[in-house]
């Protein structure tokens, strides 16, 4: 660590959060500008003149549209995310039992196919040309081909109708014994699995062969190194930060694929609980949802950077 | 509709003259099929979209209803004619106009340069630090989803991708010495984009209108999966795989061909453009 990658870390950490604010103002201004009154709609058709006045008075809803930005945006840094249009519930009570539903999904996902993709890209960039290369390549371009639901709805009509192994929706057997808690988590986790590991395959496989093609690995090649001695010894090492990047990148896809997983298992997660904001139209939550998304992304795609900028050796001795 | 074929017809001219591979050519036949089957789906549906035509629903595969019947007893083949014309009209119209846009601005951005350029960059950039999905939810919670809408808040999202893709390949161009000359000559903006800019980059961006119009159909399919795409009692692909998912636990085709629909769609899309000369591909793959 020398002072320029750690000026480039807090640059990109600098960048990030400028990112996060243009991103609060879009997400605040795509909700909160839209056409309908919700005072209307929460108070329904028999609300007296005064009622609706006091309420919108109350909501800070006669303020312009920027000032209230800034109090949702102060709100927001300390902690306040708002009350619920629909049921009264503050959003945080909402948000916070969900969020660890999902940042469990999303933790067993992570610990089952990061393993399992980084082995598959690595050992495809090994057999580069071969059968199994082929064979992975053909997988990962038709899994990222496919929308997630499809791998989803496949993935019950093998495991839960052909086969009889688990049940079709998560979290409606007996969560109670260990066996149970697997069968619920099975397929959901299976489903993200397929849709990261797709990404991460690829991303590896490549980062691999790129520093396949460095002069280094060709002077182990002239010295008569086999290829499998090649890749593991003398390019993975070198490709180690690529890769790291390539898994942060991977994560992010979690965030689209969980909407769905959600969606379709019956999931008690958060992006079930955006869904149900979207049908109900429910601002705060919808609001405060899309930026722990957001958050989640910005975070996985700046470690992503911040790996690229710590792991190039050029930087290191300068 | 009319839209539909003349996508398809750059794709054909670029083979002529160069080799033609099988796999590439498989895949041009499909896209071309679905794209007169989006054109011409009344007349070649067997039956009217909304008519049951038997009471028995989730029907299996039968010579008379060769994808089964659905969750009401219609005709799945012609449910998924007709889809066809929502998911390719519609991620066609949209792929249209974000790129259109994107490639605009990007062109714009990269001659103009100083802060425009930047600003814009950064604006957009920050744009696509939001999940596509997320944003649509986001924004079809905001503005409904009639089909127009949904064709433009699809169009919104992927403007970001378009345009930092054209800027990065017309910031290139930008500094070709005929661009200079063109500059000194005294050529308005509009000349340089349109005459000295666009003629440089056009394959690529093409081939990437390909790979984002494959975004937009997913991400179409997936909306309408969770219902907040395309409403009934219009139906796309994605739609068509939400209705019927209650037969999934009987496997009923009705589930199934509305996925191999989707899926024969879009990796036909993405294997053409990986089977596209190199010349046309040059950078499509930095998106």
């Amino acid at each position: 660590m020398n002072s320029l990658i750690l000026r480039m870390v807090a640059g990109r950490v600098v960048v990030a959060l400028v990112t996060l604010l243009i991103v609060a103002v879009v997400i605040f201004f795509a909700t909160a500008l839209l056409p309908g009154d919700v005072v209307q709609i929460l108070l329904g058709q028999a609300a007296t003149p005064a009622a609706v006045k006091g309420l919108r008075a109350a909501m800070h809803l006669d303020q312009p549209a920027a000032l209230r930005f800034l109090l949702w945006l102060k709100d927001l840094a300390t902690g306040d995310l708002g009350v619920s249009y629909v049921n009264n519930i503050p959003v945080a009570d909402l948000i916070g039992s969900r969020l660890g539903n999902s940042l469990k999904l999303a933790g067993v996902t992570a610990v089952i196919s990061v393993p399992v993709a980084l082995t598959l890209g690595i050992t495809a960039a090994i057999l580069r040309g071969t059968l199994v290369d082929r064979t992975i390549a053909v997988f990962t371009i038709a899994v990222i081909s496919v929308p997630e639901f499809m791998v989803a709805t496949l993935s019950v009509i093998v495991f839960a109708v052909y086969l009889g192994w688990l049940p079709a929706l998560s979290m409606t057997g007996d969560v109670t014994t260990f066996a149970g808690l697997i069968k619920a988590y099975a397929m959901p986790v299976v489903t993200l699995s397929f849709v990261i590991s797709a990404q991460m395959i690829r991303m590896s496989r490549a980062a691999v062969i790129e520093t396949l093609s460095a002069p280094y690995v060709e002077m182990a090649l002239l010295k008569g190194a086999s290829r499998r001695r090649m890749v593991l010894h003398h390019a993975l090492p070198n490709a180690l930060g690529p890769i790291a990047n390539a898994v942060a990148l991977s994560l992010s896809y979690l965030l689209g694929g969980v909407i769905i997983v959600e969606t379709i298992f019956n999931y008690p997660g958060i992006a079930k609980l955006m869904l149900d904001a979207v049908s109900t139209r429910d601002l705060p939550l919808i609001q405060s949802c899309a930026m722990i998304f957001c958050l989640a992304y910005l975070v996985l795609i700046t470690i992503a950077d911040i790996v690229t900028i710590v792991s190039n050796p050029r930087l290191r001795h300068s | 509709m009319s839209v539909s074929l003349s996508s398809t017809r750059p794709a054909r001219r670029w083979r002529i003259g160069y080799r033609i591979s099988p796999v590439g050519a498989i895949c041009f036949v499909v896209i071309l099929a679905w794209a007169l089957v989006a054109i011409f789906a009344p007349l070649i549906a067997p039956h009217p979209v909304g008519e049951i035509v038997d009471f028995d629903f989730f029907q299996s595969v039968s010579a008379q209803y060769p994808m089964g019947t659905d969750y009401l007893g219609r005709d799945v083949l012609s449910r998924i004619l007709f889809g066809a014309r929502y998911t390719v009209g519609i991620s066609l119209a949209a792929v249209t106009i974000a790129c259109v846009s994107g490639v605009t601005l990007g062109m714009t951005a990269a001659v103009i340069g100083g802060v425009f350029d930047s600003a814009l960059s950064r604006f957009l950039d920050a744009l696509t630090s939001i999940p596509s999905k997320i944003l649509a939810l986001v924004l079809v919670a905001a503005v409904g989803s009639s089909i127009s809408v949904l064709t433009l808040t699809l169009a919104v999202i992927y403007i970001p991708g378009s345009y930092r893709f054209a800027r990065a390949l017309a910031v290139n161009v930008n500094a070709m010495d005929y661009v200079t000359v063109a500059r000194v000559r005294g050529e308005r903006l509009g000349h340089i984009i349109r005459a000295e800019i666009l003629p440089g980059i056009v394959g690529p961006v093409l081939a990437d209108l390909g790979l984002r119009f494959v975004f937009i159909v997913l991400l179409l399919s997936s909306l309408s999966f969770l219902g907040l795409g395309v409403q009934p009692p219009n139906a796309d692909w994605g739609a068509l795989v939400k209705e019927n998912i209650g037969g999934l636990s009987l496997a009923a085709p009705a589930v199934i061909f509305p996925l191999i629909a989707i899926a024969s769609l879009t990796i036909s899309v993405n294997l053409l453009i990986d089977n596209l000369p190199q010349k046309i591909r040059d950078r499509s793959e930095d998106a």
